[in-house]
């Protein structure tokens, strides 16, 4: 237990009034940083690296992290008011989040996303508390093979996926891949799919077309199916976010196996944004009242929301231990503690202990600050639904075009926007899913490099997935997910009979 | 008529004083008014954005600059998304650009949309010198001359993990394999640090590097250095692991690997038709940043050889590096074919 008495060291360290307040600063930035889409947490923390030069590295991680925090919480804000993801991780979000504000009930939506997320949060934090000394020694453990299981997990995981047809799901995913391939190949240093185009050569950025299939998308949707916006109705009174507060232990079973897969896709590569849609999709299966996802289903906020802020949390620490960053956000942060001179690696741990716990008290800290102060936001976003479309609607369109243009300050990214709301538009209109679309364009492109590292290494054997007891696990639990819907129908068809009739009912749109 | 045309020549001839004044008195003291872009040509947390962002820190800290600097990572494209957007910006006094060999090298052998033309040089601030290292627990291979005897063993497959595809780390690698006549797996990461993280893990055999990215895994015992790409070897003196400092590493000519000075130049540049006081300007802004202590601090912890080179110097060393380089990708059939 000497974490624990590091920790209460650490406590001393954060819990002085200066410390405290940068957390609220940082916390408060993070929020305005995450709801502007495009701005986003990683360009939020750049624009305020420089502020830190002249702070001491801990006051300057601690206001970095808060920051960190806020623009967790403040992307999923847009999600679920708008549709429109302000993070990549808070894509899943969408899928429940935007419906249930729709039908007026934006308060209760955003309080489910704040309360679980900071549950997610806390979870996360607790175990980087108890198993740091193991974690740098585990994350070792991963080669090309392991990062390309991890991905492997993600993937089936959706594809097994209840609901929908198994057929259109493949046809998002191939085509999620082909757009993950457009630019420079890591492996052989070409282009691909650029057809060309100068822009094209330097890739697709997730953000734009997230933003495009999302925001565009959803707006088209709604000009053409008819304005059918309840948030007029909203209640905007203290007692719903209470009575939601009280509502979430209910979800217990979502909330705790969300946290797991969060901290498992935080500390091993696949980060948060992967995290929240695997803890969806596996939410869907799992769930009794799965066939409601998509349709604003409270454990559809609950399940991406708290593996995204487990896996954010828990991404902290193989960048300490290892100094491989796991999100970009991580990655500037990680830039920061080289310019104030501290290396981040295994050696951190024991050369600077009073950062390293200064740090993880603090995580504790920023984030029952954050979800204080995001619930006190809650009234005022949910009071702009209350606005008519016609400022809404254009308010939308204006926010999702300054997005895509910031992303790398490029007219062409506007284009590839507004082509990726038709997209949208037209999958929404034909019913295919957009999350396995989504979710191919964001480890298309890694679990790819991996695969061929992978080859490269092995001299070109598959055999090399099924060698380490590590990278055997992983894959068997893989194809296990990638068969489930099959062994429900044998079992179904094996067992009592009664079973298949329900089937047919709930597979009824 | 005439009272016209003489007010208008009167009218042109105020004109070009105010312009000769305004010309004298901006090429003296020209200073950006405005925000100005550092634009790196790699993502973050890489050793590019770490190199622009100390400049940024230098700068800030010590009141070199009013205006404010903001750090702008253009990574697409192995970076030529960085020269691109100069080549969208030509003239544009308020943005620098931060990278490598890169601005020189890539056009060789990609295609990329932009010359050299659309760049002007602003200086060279260090050189990052490139170390073999390998994991002397997990392949065994503790010395330069273990490693080529293991990959004369093995040819095709001692594996050496390194930065990005037909970059200095896959290039260094060709040069190793002609000079020792050996036959390796290069294994191309995203970043140097990944590539040191997979072969700390025991995944791979062996990586190049530069110093820093290693360094914490030299420490813990999980990465060895074997030998250093410089004709001669490193100055620092202080025991890093194992009773081993920098300088006990013997350079690569020593250990029997006939590379002789494989090094990385941290270069700045801005876009092409750029004021040339605006050139001065931050020519002299990059010497004050290089006096700093965050600066020297930053060279002393990434082992770095400080030579500050701008103006002739400058333009003759790319020149110089341009032709080796043309020379290498000739050999290892990298050059486009357009270029061939």
């Amino acid at each position: 237990m000497g974490n624990f008495g590091q920790l209460m060291d650490g406590f001393v360290v954060a819990l002085t009034v200066h410390h405290v307040m940068i957390m609220v600063i940082g916390v408060l930035l993070g929020l305005v940083v995450g709801v502007l889409p495009g701005l986003g947490a990683p360009n939020g923390v750049s624009l305020l690296l420089p502020l830190t030069f002249t702070m001491d590295p801990i006051a300057a991680i601690i206001l970095l992290t808060s920051m960190y925090w806020g623009a967790l919480f403040g992307g999923s804000t847009t999600s679920i008011l708008f549709n429109i993801p302000g993070e990549p991780s808070s894509v899943a979000t969408t899928f429940d989040g935007h419906p249930m504000a729709k039908r007026g009930e934006a308060v209760r939506a955003l309080t489910l996303a704040f309360g679980s997320a900071g549950f997610g949060a806390m979870v996360g934090v607790v175990v980087i508390t108890l198993l740091s000394g193991w974690v740098a020694n585990f994350a070792l453990q991963f080669g090309s093979p392991e990062y390309f299981a991890v991905y492997f997990m993600a993937f089936a995981s959706f594809i097994g996926m209840a609901g929908g047809s198994p057929f259109k799901t493949l046809v998002c995913i191939m085509l999620g891949l082909a757009v993950g391939t457009v630019g420079m190949d890591t492996i052989s240093g070409e282009g691909r799919l650029t057809f060309g185009i100068t822009q094209l050569t330097n890739g697709i950025s997730f953000l734009i077309v997230v933003i495009g299939l999302f925001g565009i998308g959803e707006l088209l949707l709604t000009i053409d199916e008819g304005y059918k916006f309840d948030g007029v109705k909203a209640k905007l009174s203290l007692r719903v976010i209470l009575r939601t507060l009280a509502e979430l232990p209910r979800y217990w079973v979502t909330l705790l196996r969300s946290a797991l897969i969060g901290c498992w896709m935080g500390i091993t590569p696949g980060g948060p944004t992967a995290a929240s849609f695997m803890s969806y999709a596996l939410g869907r299966r799992f769930s009794r009242r799965g066939k409601y996802f998509g349709k604003g289903e409270p454990e559809g906020i609950v399940a991406p929301e708290t593996a995204d802020h487990s896996a954010g949390s828990c991404a902290l620490l193989p960048m300490l231990a290892l100094g491989v960053p796991g999100s970009a956000t991580a990655a500037v942060m990680m830039g920061g503690l080289m310019i104030w001179g501290l290396s981040p690696g295994p050696m951190l741990f024991t050369t600077r202990p009073d950062f390293v716990w200064g740090l993880i008290a603090s995580m504790y800290l920023g984030n029952v600050i954050a979800v204080v102060l995001v619930l006190a936001t809650v009234p005022i976003f949910a009071w702009i639904l209350r606005a008519p479309f016609t400022v809404v609607g254009p308010l939308i369109a204006i926010v999702c075009l300054i997005g895509a243009y910031t992303v790398s300050n490029h007219m062409f990214d506007i284009w590839v926007a507004l082509a990726f709301g038709l997209v949208g538009y037209v999958f929404k209109k034909l019913d295919y899913p957009l999350a396995p679309f989504v979710l191919a364009v964001v480890l298309g492109d890694k679990a790819e490099d991996a695969f061929r590292q992978s080859m490269l290494s092995s001299g070109g054997s598959l055999s090399v997935f099924f060698e380490g007891s590590l990278v055997a696990t992983m894959m068997g639990i893989g194809i296990l997910l990638l068969s489930l819907p099959l062994l429900q129908i044998i079992f179904a068809a094996l067992f009592r009979r009664g079973d298949s009739t329900d089937a047919g009912q709930t597979s009824r749109p | 008529m005439q009272i016209t045309s003489l007010r208008k020549s009167v009218l042109t001839a105020s004109a070009l004083a105010v312009g000769l004044t305004g010309a004298t008195a901006a090429l003296a003291e020209w200073k950006p008014n405005r925000p100005v872009e550092l634009v790196v040509s790699a993502g973050p947390g890489g050793g590019s954005d770490i190199f622009t962002r100390v400049v940024q820190a230098a700068l800030t800290k010590n009141k070199l600059v009013e205006t404010p600097l903001i750090v702008v990572n253009k990574p697409g494209g192995s970076g030529s998304e960085a020269f691109n957007y100069a080549e969208d910006n030509v003239g544009s006094p308020y943005k620098v650009y931060f990278g490598t060999q890169d601005a020189y090298v890539l056009p060789l052998g990609t295609k990329v949309n932009y010359a050299m033309k659309d760049l002007t040089p602003v200086a060279s601030m260090v050189f990052d010198v490139f170390i073999l290292w390998s994991n002397p627990k997990a392949s065994g291979i503790n010395t330069a001359q273990e490693f080529v005897a293991k990959a004369k063993e093995n040819p095709g497959k001692v594996r050496v993990a390194g930065a990005k595809a037909k970059d200095a780390d896959e290039t260094v690698v060709t040069l190793v394999e002609r000079a020792a006549g050996i036959d390796l797996a290069y294994i191309p990461y995203k970043s140097g640090s990944e590539a040191a993280i997979q072969v700390a893990g025991g995944h791979i055999e062996a990586n190049t590097n530069n110093p820093s990215e290693s360094l914490e895994q030299w420490k813990a015992g999980n990465q060895k250095p074997l030998c250093v790409f410089t004709s001669a070897r490193l100055t620092d003196k202080t025991v890093v692991a194992d009773g081993m400092s920098w300088a006990d590493i013997p350079t690569c000519v020593e250990a029997g690997i006939d590379v002789k000075d494989f090094v990385q130049p941290r270069t700045v540049w801005m876009a092409a038709d750029v004021p040339p006081e605006a050139v001065a300007y931050y020519t002299d802004l990059m010497k004050k940043a290089m006096d700093t202590p965050e600066f020297k601090d930053y060279t002393t912890r990434n082992v770095q050889i400080t030579k500050f080179m701008a103006g002739d110097e400058l333009k003759a060393f790319l020149a110089e590096q341009t032709k080796n380089y043309e020379k290498i990708y000739a050999d290892n059939n990298w050059l486009l074919p357009a270029s061939q």
